[in-house]
Order: C-alpha cells, then sequence, then structure tokens
C-alpha cells in the first residue's frame, strides 16, 4: 500500500465499517458468545468492531509516523497484516477490563473475540490488497483517500 | 540528471516560475525549403506560420482526414492511454495512433533484450503495474501463482522486500499480457503507421497533425489529420553518449570496442568466451547492473575469465540523504559499493502515496529539488546480484572505483582510459567499453518536440522537459476547445516524477481521461463502469 495520512484514515473507516460491519452481521450468530440474547451479542461484537475503528484512527497516525523511517514513504503489504497482533492485543484487553464503554468485564471469551476479528481483519486486508482496485480505479493513486 | 539544460528563466512575469519559456521571442526563420504548392508536401507558408488555416492545407495539395483523438507515439504511453479511453466508452473508430512501431512494446522490448533482460528475465516494475490492465488486479503476481502454478511468488509479494526482493514480472509476461489486450481493444484498428513530422494549432480550434507515411504508401508525401485532442508519448527524445566515449567513437571511427548498452552488444559476451578480456563500465544504474549480471552470469555457465573494472563518477558507500549535507534518520536511502539502492526508479510511494500528494504541489526550484534528492542514478538491491559482486571483489575480478575520465587513446589492442580518482590519475586499459549511464537527449533533439517548442507556445518544467498541467495537459498549446496532452519521459519535471514508467503512464492516463470526460469526450470511469469494464476484461470481450 501507498497511504496518505488522510487515505489511511479513510479507508480504516470505511472498510472496517462496511466488510466489518457484513461480517459481524453474518458471524455474530454463529460466534461462541455463550447463551444469551441475540440482541445483546451483536450489541457486544459492533461494539467491539466500533473499538476497532476508533483506536485504528490512532494507530493510523502511529502508523504514518513509523512509514516516515522508511525511505520508500511505502507500507509493505507484510504490514498490513501483522499490525493486527498490536491491534488485537489492545482491543481485546480494553474489553476484557471493561474499559469499552458497554461491555462488562471479562463478558466476550478469547475464542470468539479471535474468530470474529481475525476474520475481518484479513477479509479487509485481501479487499485491499487487490479486489477494491477495481471498484475505484482512482482509490491506489490518491493514497487510499476515497473522498 | 546531469542531462537537464541551462535554462533561460521565464520571460514572461506573469507565468508561474515553473513555466520556462524556450521558446524565442519571435520564431526562428525555418531553414527548411519548402515544396511547391499543390505538391502534397510542406510549403514554406505551412513551415512559417504557427496556426493553419484549412485552406493553407489544401493550397498544399495535402489530404486531410478528420479524426477527434490522435494519440503520437504507439508505444507503452499511447497504449496504456488509448486503453483507458476504450475502457471509458470510446470506440475505436474515433482513435487514431500514429506510429514508426508495428506493436506497442516494440521499442520497450528492443531496449530490455539489448540491455540483458530477454524475456524470461524479470524487468523492474512491481506486481501491480500492469500495463495491459488499468485495475492492476490480478497483479502478475497473482496471475503467475495461478497460471503457472507458482504460489511462491504470493509469498514474494507478502515478504517485500524485507525478507525477498521486490516481486517484478517477468518481460514475456508483460508481452503477452500487451498482445491479448491489444487484440480487445482493437489497437491495429487505430494504428496508422508512419513517422510524424510535426503538429500544428488551427485556427479555428483543435489541430493539425502532419505524418510521413512509408515511401510510397501514399499518393502525397504527406497526409493530414485534423484533430481536437492530441496526445503525445513519443518516449526518450533520444540517448546520449558519455562525451568522452563519444569524442572517442568519433575520432576512432570505433563502434565496435566503445558501445552503449542500449545497442546491440552481444559481440562483447561473445568474445569474452573465446579469450580473457577486460571490461569496463561506465555507470551505476539498473543497466550496469543487468550488464554485470550478464558478464558474471556467464563467468559461471562459460568459465568465462572476464575481468571487470567498474567507473563511478558519484560513488555510493554507505545510507546517504542525498543532496544533503547531513544523514537524515527518516530520510536516507541505502548505498554501498558505488551504489545508491531503491528498488524502482524513484521512491514507491512517488506512484500513490505521500510522496505523490506532496510533489503534485511543488512549483520551481522546491520540484527540482526534491526530484533530485529522489531520483539521481540507483538500482535495486538484490540478493543475487550482492553474491556475485561479493564474489568478484574476493576473488578479484570484479574492481569498482569512483572516477571521471579525461581523456582516451588506443594503446596496441587496449583502449586506455585517463582516469582521475580519489588517489589521482591512473591510466586503466580494457578491452571492451561499456556506456551504461542511459543519458537522454535533450528534448528539443526530437522534431516534433522541437517544432512545438518553436510554434506552439510550449514550455519547459524545472527540469527542462515539457511543461504540463496536473492533467498532463501540455502549457500553452489550448487551441479552442482543443487540447494537447503529453505523458511519459519526455514529461519528467513535472508534478507527478513517476511518469517515464509503466504504471506512471497509466497515472497519467487516468488524469488525461478524467480531464477528457469532463470535456464530455468521453466517459467518466466510475464504479460502476469499473466493474462491468473489468469483467469484460477478465472474459477477454471487446470493451
Ligand atoms: C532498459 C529499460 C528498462 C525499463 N524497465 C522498466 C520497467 O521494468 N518498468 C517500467 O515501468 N518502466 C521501465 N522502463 C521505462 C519504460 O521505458 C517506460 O515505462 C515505457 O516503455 C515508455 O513508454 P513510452 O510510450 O513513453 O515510450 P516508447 O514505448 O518508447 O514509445 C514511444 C515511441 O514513439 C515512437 N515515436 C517517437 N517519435 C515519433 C514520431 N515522430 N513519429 C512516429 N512515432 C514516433 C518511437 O517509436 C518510440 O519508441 C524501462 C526503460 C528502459 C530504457
Amino acid at each position: 500500500m501507498l497511504p496518505t495520512l488522510g487515505g489511511r484514515i479513510q479507508s480504516r473507516i470505511v472498510f472496517l465499517a462496511i466488510i466489518g460491519g457484513i461480517i459481524t452481521l453474518i458471524l455474530t450468530p454463529i460466534l461462541p458468545l455463550g447463551s444469551g440474547a441475540l440482541s445483546a451479542k451483536y450489541k457486544t461484537t459492533f461494539l467491539i468492531l466500533l473499538t476497532v475503528i476508533v483506536l485504528g484512527v490512532i494507530w493510523e497516525f502511529i502508523y504514518h509516523l513509523i512509514m516516515q523511517w522508511r525511505w520508500e514513504k511505502d507500507w509493505p503489504t507484510f504490514f498490513g497484516l501483522v499490525t493486527l497482533i498490536n491491534e488485537g492485543v489492545v482491543v481485546y484487553l480494553l474489553a476484557d477490563y471493561g474499559i469499552v464503554p458497554g461491555i462488562k468485564a471479562h463478558s466476550v471469551p478469547l475464542s470468539a473475540f479471535l474468530i470474529d476479528f481475525l476474520v475481518i481483519w484479513i477479509c479487509v486486508w485481501l479487499w485491499v490488497n487487490g479486489p477494491m482496485r477495481v471498484v475505484n480505479v482512482r482509490w491506489r493513486f490518491h493514497g487510499g483517500r476515497l473522498v | 540528471m546531469t542531462n537537464t539544460p541551462d535554462l533561460p528563466g521565464s520571460i514572461d512575469p506573469s507565468m508561474p516560475a515553473t513555466i520556462m519559456r524556450s521558446r524565442p521571442a519571435k520564431p526562428a526563420a525555418s531553414a527548411e525549403q519548402g515544396a511547391a504548392p499543390g505538391s502534397g508536401d510542406l510549403t514554406d507558408e505551412l513551415l512559417n506560420t504557427d496556426q493553419w488555416t484549412d485552406a493553407m492545407i489544401q493550397r498544399a495539395g495535402i489530404p486531410v482526414a478528420d479524426i477527434p483523438f490522435v494519440s503520437i507515439g504507439g508505444g507503452i504511453g499511447s497504449f496504456v492511454t488509448v486503453d483507458y479511453l476504450r475502457i471509458a466508452g470510446v470506440p475505436a473508430n474515433r482513435m487514431h495512433v500514429l506510429s514508426n512501431l508495428d506493436f506497442p512494446w516494440q521499442t520497450y522490448e528492443y531496449l530490455t533484450r539489448v540491455s540483458q533482460i530477454p524475456r524470461p528475465e524479470r524487468i523492474r516494475s512491481d506486481s501491480a503495474s500492469r500495463p495491459d490492465n488499468i485495475w492492476g488486479f490480478p497483479s502478475y503476481a497473482l496471475t503467475e501463482a495461478f497460471k503457472e502454478g507458482n504460489w511462491a511468488e504470493l509469498w514474494h509479494v507478502f515478504a517485500e522486500p524485507m525478507w525477498a526482493d521486490f516481486y517484478t514480472p517477468k518481460a514475456g509476461r508483460v508481452f503477452e499480457g500487451l498482445e491479448r489486450e491489444a487484440k480487445r481493444i482493437g489497437w491495429h484498428q487505430m494504428l496508422v503507421k508512419g513517422q510524424v513530422r510535426m503538429v500544428r494549432k488551427r485556427q479555428g480550434g483543435g489541430y493539425f497533425i502532419i505524418l510521413t507515411p512509408k515511401a510510397g504508401a501514399t499518393p502525397t508525401k504527406r497526409v493530414a489529420y485534423r484533430a481536437e485532442y492530441v496526445h503525445l508519448a513519443v518516449g526518450y527524445p533520444g540517448l546520449r553518449y558519455l562525451k568522452e566515449l563519444q569524442d572517442f567513437r568519433t575520432k576512432h571511427q570505433d563502434y565496435h570496442h566503445v558501445v552503449s548498452a542500449y545497442e546491440e552488444h552481444e559481440h562483447i559476451y561473445e568474445a569474452a568466451r573465446t579469450k580473457p578480456v577486460t571490461v569496463m563500465l561506465r555507470g551505476g544504474g539498473i543497466v550496469a547492473s543487468r550488464v554485470l549480471q550478464r558478464i558474471m552470469d556467464d563467468r559461471e555457465k562459460y568459465g568465462t575469465q572476464t575481468q571487470i573494472v567498474h567507473l563511478f563518477r558519484t560513488f555510493i558507500d554507505g545510507p546517504h540523504s542525498p543532496n544533503e549535507k547531513t544523514l537524515r534518520a527518516w530520510n536516507k536511502r541505502s548505498g554501498s559499493n558505488g551504489f545508491a539502492y531503491q528498488g524502482f526508479n524513484y521512491p514507491k510511494s512517488v506512484w500513490g502515496g505521500q510522496l505523490k500528494a506532496e510533489m503534485r504541489k511543488l512549483e520551481g526550484e522546491a520540484r527540482l529539488t526534491r526530484y533530485k534528492e529522489m531520483g539521481g542514478t540507483n538500482t535495486p538491491w538484490r540478493r543475487r546480484w550482492q553474491a556475485q559482486m561479493g564474489n568478484g571483489r574476493r576473488e578479484g575480478w570484479y574492481h569498482i572505483m569512483q572516477a571521471t575520465v579525461d581523456d582516451m587513446r588506443i594503446e596496441g589492442d587496449k583502449i586506455v582510459s585517463i582516469a582521475n580518482t580519489r588517489n589521482g590519475k591512473l591510466e586503466i586499459p580494457a578491452d571492451y567499453i561499456i556506456d551504461c549511464t542511459g543519458l537522454e537527449a535533450d528534448i528539443a533533439e526530437h522534431r516534433v518536440l522541437k517544432d512545438l517548442l518553436d510554434h506552439s507556445g510550449v514550455g519547459r518544467n524545472p527540469y527542462g522537459r515539457l511543461d504540463v498541467e496536473r492533467t498532463f495537459e501540455l502549457r500553452g498549446t489550448a487551441s479552442g476547445p482543443g487540447v494537447i496532452y503529453a505523458s511519459g519521459a519526455t514529461t519528467l519535471g513535472g508534478y507527478f516524477p513517476g511518469v517515464d514508467t509503466f504504471l506512471g503512464l497509466q497515472v497519467a492516463a487516468q488524469e488525461i481521461c478524467d480531464d477528457l470526460a469532463r470535456r464530455r469526450f468521453c466517459k467518466k470511469i466510475g464504479t460502476f463502469r469499473s466493474i462491468s469494464q473489468w469483467i469484460k476484461w477478465a472474459r477477454n470481450k471487446q470493451p
């Protein structure tokens, strides 16, 4: 990826919201979230998605800063995948300690979180590294900006 | 960057500093003799008039054809532009490509082949730089994985550039893709063969393009096209040699022992297989790396005993911040043993990211400075090349040095270069000298461009090449509703540094296509058109 800061943030919000939203919608009923009403489960998974988006915007500033130390000012494909580790850990810890508003402490099983988070992350990563270029021919030349 | 000519300053104070008019206040009287009226050739009237009328062409007896869009060049630059426009809904019968080439990759294939990239070798652009596919999807790596079952290539793209060299496609695959796409968009229907002589503005709007078809192909010596939109993609205006090499060649009429890497020079590799020879290389870019690789491969394959002396004008010995005295942690390029290393000819993000956005805003001197920092001579760091060169240095058959050459002479059967090195003057004998500097000629050496500079108000950018807008419109050439666009090496120095590459030509094509959509010549490629056209591409159906 060859992002600009603005492009990073726009892409992050839009792809996580759309792709992440669709996956969350499909996946939540079959996630090992224990017993309880489906609406409560949806509330939890969408809150987690929202957390990933909001924190993600902060992360993008950090990534942008790190990128300044790269001569090519690029963001290798691998970086786009491996950042799931730091981001995943932080989001899970926040959820588990009950810091995410609306999610009770220790209420999200690790297995459910991992499945949900990994599936979304990998799908978004695959999307931005290929098919997105077909949906918008200007996106890749504009640093990931959509508007 | 040695070929930037000394530039005159802006002569029109109302123009931004980036426009440096080289146009004389009064066009110099043409030295060329005009032909007689009615002869079907250029008359004095035509040669000496900046803006032509339909009647002038008629008086000269030159037949005229109307066509809304003409692309001049017919190489990769024309190809990707016409490809974009076809996808944006322009039918093949509304566009002509005027070219002396039989197929778009002809010049490119020639240059890569002689500079040691035959079809099975890999070129120097990334997986998503696909001149046969405006979307860059599926990428070359993905195609290679599927078609050849070469799944390692996907790992390659994933791990680059940290644990693997940048993935680059094989030249042969690029050409096959271009061939398929050329058929799909009806390239040969649009192609008109011949040498373009000039483009002049037409009174009343648009342009006349004068083409010289092959002798005998048409009843008149010239034919004219009347077009509203013109696209110039003439590639390199010409190649230049290092001055001392050119002088030597001219003086001794020796085109055999002193060659350019862009000429056929297979005889050198053949000679090396019959006897031990010393080859001197000049230049530290990708072409030098390629020639080196060939010599080193031959040593491994055929046990040749070739000695290599490699001269660098600028010798890079470590990480460096080009054009700056202090090394900046956040702005340093790696280098060693003479070479500056960079995956592609500019840092990757000039093709879409941060540096592209930054350059788009820069004017004049500030832009030129950034060009110097990011460009210059460089080559990719490739694992295999590093290993081979390391061997050569250890075993004593590969010698590198920082040097410029003052003079050359013949001594026995050797050519002796008198070199200025860090340790003073040194006489270096060699059997062959290969100029790998790839210097490009000034744009005024191209006849069509010279005519535009002299007659149509075209200016130069800070780098000395054609001055284009962000939309790739040639500044100063508007003629009524008509526009001239230019892309490729002739426009280097503009708001977008990556122009002379496949992907860069596509970036330019997209800007041109969007500008033409605003002018209602084609449709804008929005999401729906993009997806439906991609499906057509995938199914190999006409756009
Ligand atoms: C050795 C080498 C390797 C390269 N490798 C890569 C790479 O790996 N990846 C990459 O992206 N880029 C690479 N490049 C850059 C590459 O040259 C460009 O990407 C591309 O080929 C340029 O296309 P073009 O249309 O500007 O020029 P060309 O493809 O050369 O087409 C222009 C053509 O116009 C024709 N022409 C000129 N004047 C006239 C006239 N008056 N009338 C009619 N026809 C005319 C000429 O035949 C000329 O060849 C390489 C360049 C070189 C020299």
